[in-house]
């Protein structure tokens, strides 16, 4: 019943706001509100229906518990390694119902009010804020179970959201992928581990630095991840009309 | 004639390259010796392979432009011969390191797990997993014109970020293989001007091989298809 209610009142603004596209607004803020009203419908579902959330917090709890069992005061390069790889499995999980829970006719009805661009950047949007939360809470219970081996903590947080936010880009448009193909989130690890390496090699040789008192972080290869990170957006924007047409 | 100059060019030019690349006097470099002989043939492989999945890449755009499923089976046999193509590089990069790097008091399978964390060999063991991942999506789906469309949006999408990891990645990370400041065998500083006289027109010739095998299971492809259909 709650949900039924939340749909009715999701499809009302969304509604509105495409009304207001055919009052000649300029198209660059009518496809902004677009963005935003599809953000806010995915927000408010994630409020509603908040077992999924609370299931990755679980899943984050246990895997570091898990971890904190196996091994006790990690080195520094494990810890590293470690806390990469457990973001990666944290990403597959948190993006990987972003396009599975669009059943076949509510993916019709945003085809007839929202273009394919809007649809996939209020994606991208709301999965890059649930990764920045995940990161941050998967972050402090690393230090919490595992021991703090960050030299510089300000600029580790700071890598900690940018790859989480790499991360969400790549696995979100995979997700898409995985969901037109009608499999299910292991096709994901699949499609997505061997293109994810290179950014999470990047990322680890951050870390390293930031774990060390005498390296600095060379910011060039902050802006290279930065410039793959707007470069997957771009290749989102363009390729996701054709996945999404059936 | 039709068209065939290509053939004949293509046989032209590995005869060439066996002949000149066994040959051509080749600079006595410490441990590597006669050894790097191999570059035209190892070296050559990796040509091949980049220029067939660029060529599959281009097809996959073709057809998302047309939406003609030809286009579709052209992606996929571009891709299966780069696969081929691919690991054939890998075995002569092995038979050349297990000469040069291994360390000789340790067997081979040994070595291996210290030479395989090498960032040239990292680069394109990415290649090959990325487009194994291709062919599971794309043998996936059965629907043909769905299993069309994704499979090319999956090409271009890991095409276009698999070009940063072979350009960018092999610089920032410590490596044994020759040509540390760029990509191996394409500067001039490593090679020789008598081995460059070879060592292109291999790379021609490879690449040229691969899309003329290429064409045949085209051809092939196209055949069952339509006997399929009839």
């Amino acid at each position: 019943m709650k949900i039924s209610r939340s749909r009715t009142s999701v499809f009302r603004t969304s509604y509105i706001s495409t009304k207001s596209y055919f009052r000649a607004k300029p198209v660059f803020i009518a496809s902004v509100r677009h963005i935003i009203t599809l953000f806010k419908k995915d927000l408010l579902l994630e409020v509603r229906q908040q077992y999924s959330f609370y299931g990755i917090l679980l899943y984050i709890g246990a895997t570091i518990f898990v971890l904190y069992m196996a091994i006790e005061e990690p080195e520094n390069n494990v810890w590293n390694g470690l806390f990469w790889v457990i973001q990666l499995f944290i990403c597959i999980n948190a993006v990987a119902k972003s396009f599975l829970q669009e059943s076949k006719g509510r993916m019709l009805y945003f085809y007839s009010v929202a273009s394919p661009a809007d649809f996939v950047l209020s994606k991208l949007l709301f999965n890059s804020l649930l990764m920045l939360v995940m990161s941050l809470l998967s972050l402090l219970l690393f230090t919490l179970f595992l021991g703090n081996p960050v030299q510089k903590a300000g600029q580790f947080i700071g890598l900690v959201l940018l790859g989480g936010w790499s991360l969400s880009l790549v696995f979100t448009f995979l997700a898409a992928i995985a969901a037109k193909a009608q499999q299910n989130a292991a096709i994901m690890a699949v499609l997505g581990f061997p293109l994810i390496i290179p950014q999470l090699l990047l990322l680890m040789k951050l870390s390293n630095a930031a774990f060390n008192p005498v390296l600095t972080i060379p910011a060039t290869t902050i802006w290279l991840l930065i410039a793959l990170d707007s470069m997957i957006i771009m290749l989102a924007v363009i390729l996701f009309p054709f996945l999404w047409k059936d | 004639m039709r068209k065939s100059w290509w053939k004949i060019l293509t046989v032209v030019l590995l005869i060439y390259t066996f002949t000149a690349g066994l040959l051509v006097k080749i600079p006595n470099l410490p441990l590597l010796g006669q050894t790097s002989r191999n570059l035209f043939f190892h070296v050559g492989m990796w040509a091949a392979m980049m220029t067939l999945f660029t060529v599959s890449v281009v097809n996959a755009i073709r057809y998302l432009r047309t939406f003609d499923l030809k286009y579709d089976i052209y992606a996929r046999q571009y891709v299966t011969s780069g696969i081929v193509f691919g690991i054939l590089g890998y075995s002569t990069g092995t038979i050349w390191m297990s000469y040069t790097w291994a360390d000789p008091n340790n067997p081979l399978f040994k070595s291996f797990s210290a030479v395989a964390r090498e960032p040239k060999l990292i680069g394109t063991a990415i290649a090959l997993l990325i487009y194994f991942a291709y062919l599971v999506l794309r043998d996936s789906i059965n629907d043909m014109d769905k299993r069309a469309r994704i499979s090319s949006v999956y090409n271009i999408f890991a095409y276009a970020l698999l070009f940063p990891t072979i350009w960018i990645v092999p610089r920032l990370l410590p490596s044994l293989h020759p040509g540390q400041e760029a990509n191996p065998a394409l500067n001039f500083k490593d090679v020789s001007p008598e081995m460059r006289w070879v060592e292109l027109p291999a790379f021609i010739a490879w690449s040229l091989l691969g899309v003329w095998i290429t064409t045949l299971k085209i051809r092939l492809n196209i055949l069952k298809e339509r006997k399929l259909s009839q």
